[in-house]
């Protein structure tokens, strides 16, 4: 029996006194798609990050892989990892942000090899193959040597899905991919995902897409203030939601 | 604009014989006044021009004899030095200075916010008076466990030059306000960038080094230029220190002893001048550089509509000259 890629018992997240996520256990097996949903302000970003461990959780534990997130766990104690080693841990998760979040300076090509050179230190030779045939795949194989302001935001946003891809991820973050994009591009974006999530990558999507949910997701959490509130097969959830609260929030975004 | 008045001219005539928009061919409007303004300066400037290379005062003979003194053009080498030196140390101390108030230590935070009150909140030829009076200050250096017998003790004043003083007094006072320009522009990159830099892995000075200060050296560099140049011109306080080796100071010595400042102020002019243009000609080519992927001066690969729409940020505006030049 294989264990889960992501596993999360009683996460608990506070900035300040301002409690975010109040105790979050969930699991994504291997291969699944985890579509996560919920109204704004609920927790889900910050849930990612903690994923990511770009924010550090207050309670509760996150294995990553069966490994502990930004902890060493020895006897009943935890030692903070040191920053080098919780950059290490990052490099085999991609994360695709809402804002894109390209760097302007790189053009596409460049954006896409300048970690695996960095910090796989990958031959340059081989990490452009890898970067050309990764543009290709998301279709942008003629865009490689723009810059991220002469691509539009759909364009952008695979850019930003092919570089994550380029650190050979075993987990792929989602957080809102197609916010930020003018409706009719929202498609060529979701068309890469649905992609990627049929060659069998693990992913954890943050979206307002239930059209997405319903086809691509093998899971759908639906979070608010903080808790999961309900969770299931997405066809049944977006169907049939129990919860007061999930049908309150499908009926405005359905 | 010039869309917008063709459209409402062929609304205006519905039946014209051409189906295409009408294009205006108008009276261009005369400015008379500008012409004049511009003949009156002209003629002034020319006059003074004249005037200044007839008159005894400037004394054009020697101003050519002292450009190449071999005084001078050491004592410029000398001001370039310390332009240099003082800068560089201002950098990094600057940078050490940013990074120190960025972070989330709060007696890192205070003791650079303190730096800088001493450091800008003094002028820097006080300052400078001060770098000259440390030896009657501290008396030695010494390298050691404090209040024990020191391992090392160096005399001060034979440890350090007058030169070595300006530069330590001209690189702690840039310091200070590099540390402002430094911190302004790290904090005018999108935090999203960090994040994404260490979402795939990168550590926190590979962040920096790569995305980060990249990003911030366009905004950096223009005020780190204007530094640069009034550094240079800077280095004339240094006889504060006293240091008399550099241009001003040099020239200065040089006109006591002739009795005539007044083409030595021009020699040390021109060569500061002289100097500036090269410092401006080289910040031209470093804000090209680094505008990379975002500015009209980036390298621009494709005429997208996106990019047109990026234009109208800068706006053309009605070209003044293109009707009278014609
Ligand atoms: N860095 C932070 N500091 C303080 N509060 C934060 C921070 N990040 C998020 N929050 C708070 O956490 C809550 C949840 O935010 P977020 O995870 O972004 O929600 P969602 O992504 O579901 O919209 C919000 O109330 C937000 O104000
Ligand atoms: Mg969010």
């Amino acid at each position: 029996m294989t264990t889960p890629m992501v596993r999360a018992e009683g996460v608990v997240k506070r900035f300040g006194s301002n409690e975010v996520l109040k105790g979050i256990t969930l699991t994504v097996n291997r291969g699944d798609v985890m579509c996560l949903v919920g109204p704004s302000g609920s927790g889900k970003s910050t849930f990612l990050r903690c994923i990511n461990h770009l924010e550090v959780v207050n309670a509760g534990r996150l294995y990553v892989d069966d490994t502990l997130v930004g902890y060493r766990e020895k006897g009943d104690k935890l030692y903070e990892l040191h920053p080098r080693d919780a950059a290490a841990q990052r490099r085999d998760i991609g994360m695709v942000f809402q804002r894109f979040n390209l760097f302007p300076h790189m053009t596409a090509l460049e954006n896409v090899i300048e970690a695996p050179t960095l910090v796989k230190k990958i031959p340059k030779a081989d990490a452009i193959a890898r970067g050309k045939e990764l543009l290709d795949r998301v279709g942008l194989s003629d865009r490689m040597n723009h810059y991220p302001a002469h691509l539009s935001g759909g364009q952008q946003q695979r850019v930003a899905i092919a570089r994550a891809l380029a650190m050979d991820p075993k987990l792929m973050l989602f957080d809102e991919p197609t916010s930020a994009l003018d409706p009719e591009l929202v498609g060529e974006v979701l068309d890469v995902m649905k992609a990627l999530a049929t060659s069998g990558m693990t992913m954890i999507v943050v979206t307002h897409e239930m059209g997405f949910a319903r086809e691509v997701g093998d899971s759908l959490v639906f979070m608010d203030e903080g808790v999961v509130v309900e969770s299931g097969d997405p066809r049944t959830v977006l169907a049939k939601p129990t919860h007061e609260r999930t049908k309150a929030f499908l009926s405005k975004v359905l | 604009m010039a869309q917008n008045s063709e459209r409402r001219g062929s609304a205006g005539m519905p039946d014209s014989v051409a189906p295409d928009f009408v294009s205006i061919r108008a009276v261009k409007l005369r400015h008379p006044w500008r012409w004049i303004i511009g003949v009156v300066l002209l003629l002034l400037v020319a006059l003074v021009i004249i005037d200044a290379a007839q008159r005894e005062a400037f004394d054009w003979p020697s101003v050519g004899k002292y450009m190449f003194d071999r005084r001078v053009s050491l004592a410029a080498l000398t001001t370039l030095e310390l332009t240099v030196s003082a800068m560089v140390i201002g950098i990094v101390l600057g940078i050490v200075l940013a990074v120190m108030r960025l972070s989330p230590n709060p007696i890192l935070k205070s003791i650079a916010w303190f730096y800088l009150w001493i450091f800008r909140g003094t002028p820097v030829y006080v300052q400078l008076v001060f770098w000259g009076l440390i030896a009657v200050i501290y008396n030695t250096i010494d390298i050691g466990i404090p209040f024990q017998q020191p391992w090392v003790s160096w005399e001060t004043k034979a440890a350090l030059s007058a030169f070595a003083l300006a530069i330590i007094g001209l690189a702690l006072n840039e310091a200070a306000y590099m540390a402002e320009i430094v911190r302004a522009g790290l904090l005018a990159v999108d935090a999203g960038q960090d994040e994404a830099a260490r979402a795939l892995g990168m550590t926190w000075f590979q962040s920096m080094r790569r995305v980060i200060i990249p990003q911030s050296m366009r905004v950096i560099i223009p005020p780190t230029g204007n530094e640069v140049i009034s550094m240079l011109k800077t280095t004339s306080l240094v006889t504060a220190v006293p240091f008399t080796l550099d241009l001003y100071t040099r020239t200065r010595d040089i006109a006591a002893e002739t009795f005539n400042p007044i083409p030595l102020l021009i020699v040390a002019s021109v060569w500061y001048l002289f100097f500036t243009s090269i410092l401006m000609i080289g910040q031209f080519f470093l804000e090209k550089r680094f505008a990379r992927g975002v500015g009209e001066l980036g390298r621009i690969k494709i005429p997208s509509s996106r990019f047109a729409g990026a234009a109208v940020v800068n706006p053309p505006g009605p070209d003044p000259d293109s009707g009278e030049k014609r």
